[in-house]
């Protein structure tokens, strides 16, 4: 008999005194992007107490081997905005040649989540979104919670709306 | 389907929750997760590279002072001594080894050392809360601390929060990820907790409540708890659709 997975707990607000911020770590010579946004909750406000970590490939496209490099945390201030800075991602190979479109993975910790979110933060203007299996996997009209968008030089605007009509396409993965 | 697509999919992820033994985002005693429990349905997505790859954090990352919050200042904090110790492994029962840990508590008193907790309780000069470790090769963990107080809360009348310590755990991959809450055995403040009741299961439930331990209790020093953690377990075959 397998085990059962111990249940998930809300991170609660406290949770700056354990988990530190991390800056995701640069690399030279990559596209160098600034992304910023705000969680909002279902009655549109802002979540100041989230916590947001992120995972992603280096510019060629390949996830660390054995370190934490493209790993990063952030957490969001009074007026539930978060901001960090990356390098984009390259599209990665994956399993069978499959090409995906260049990603960010996410999760979200908040006080009232009881379980973390996963979602993904896809870039504007990529190409190879059209054939990304799993941006095709979600129904057209939610498609664009998970896209940036540009706002300025080098920079990308993502929220998270954590519930209601604009609700961002959460995955279960 | 073309037959990329499918080895793509066929790439073995991690195993989905039993049903009642992971809370629902939704669970209205729990007030704050009224507004921010996603209203959607998630999204099932088959495993990709992404998931099954994760941070790893090597030892440089980590003090090996890190693990004992009773020596983090000048003086010894307030309170009962206490280990808490166990061993991190998968729905196989594999040890999860080199992972981080990372743990948050309230002090003896009952008061978080973060500027939000306004709670009418002492601070204590000589202890912050926070602690990190690597499980060793065999996945076992020990932190040496004391033991947190109960606290009051807003989410309704006379709430207090039993007695926990907050526990985020990696794992090997994106999608193992873990925070959760630990408890003591014989609180009875859980009974009337909406976080520890929001997970429908009762023994997956009671898989939060550590178990005092005479065997790591260490004599004349600190009072021994275990608390084991289990991660998601890697898929034995791929999905197939």
């Amino acid at each position: 008999m397998p085990l059962v997975v111990t249940p998930s707990q809300t991170v609660g607000p406290f949770f700056s005194i354990g988990m530190q911020p991390v800056d995701v770590s640069i690399e030279p010579g990559g596209e160098q992007l600034i992304i910023q946004g705000r969680v909002l909750d279902g009655d549109g406000n802002g979540v100041n107490d989230a916590i947001i970590e992120t995972w992603q490939a280096d510019s060629a496209g390949q996830y660390a081997d054995r370190s934490s490099r493209g790993w990063g945390r952030v957490v969001t201030d009074g007026s539930g905005t978060f901001q960090f800075s990356t390098t984009k991602p390259g599209r990665l190979v994956g399993v069978g040649d499959v090409v995906h479109a260049p990603h960010i993975a996410v999760t979200i910790f908040a006080r009232g989540l009881l379980r973390h979110l996963f979602t993904r933060i896809y870039f504007p203007g990529e190409p190879s979104n059209a054939n990304d299996h799993i941006l095709a996997s979600v129904p057209n009209d939610r498609r664009a919670t998970l896209i940036a968008r540009p706002s300025g030089p080098n920079r990308l605007e993502w929220n998270v709306v954590l519930q209601g009509r604009d609700e961002t396409v959460f995955f279960e993965c | 389907m073309d037959r990329q697509l499918r080895t793509t999919i066929a790439l073995a992820g991690y195993r989905r929750s039993l049903p009642g033994t992971q809370p629902e985002y939704l669970h209205s005693p729990y007030v704050s997760s009224r507004k921010r429990a996603p209203s959607k349905s998630l999204i099932a997505i088959p495993a990709t590279l992404t998931e099954v790859t994760g941070p790893r954090f090597s030892s440089a990352d980590v003090g090996t002072r890190e693990s004992d919050l009773t020596r983090q200042h000048g003086g010894a904090p307030l309170g009962e001594r206490i280990i808490v110790s166990g061993r991190v492994v998968d729905e196989d029962r594999r040890p999860v080894g080199g992972t981080l840990i990372e743990i948050w508590q309230a002090n003896a008193a009952g008061r978080y050392a973060h500027a939000s907790d306004q709670h009418d309780a002492p601070l204590d000069p000589n202890f912050s809360g926070g602690g990190r470790l690597r499980t060793d090769g065999d996945g076992r963990y020990a932190f040496t601390t004391v033991k947190p107080g109960a606290y009051p809360w807003g989410n309704h009348d006379n709430a207090w929060r039993p007695a926990h310590i907050h526990f985020s755990i990696f794992g090997p991959a994106f999608a193992t990820r873990l925070i959760t809450q630990m408890y003591f055995p014989g609180d009875p403040l859980l009974a009337a907790d909406p976080i520890w009741n929001s997970i429908a299961d009762e023994d997956a439930r009671n898989r939060l409540v550590s178990a005092f331990d005479w065997e790591t209790t260490s004599p004349g020093y600190a009072l021994g708890y275990r608390f084991n953690i289990v991660l998601r377990g890697r898929d034995q075959t791929p999905m197939e659709e």
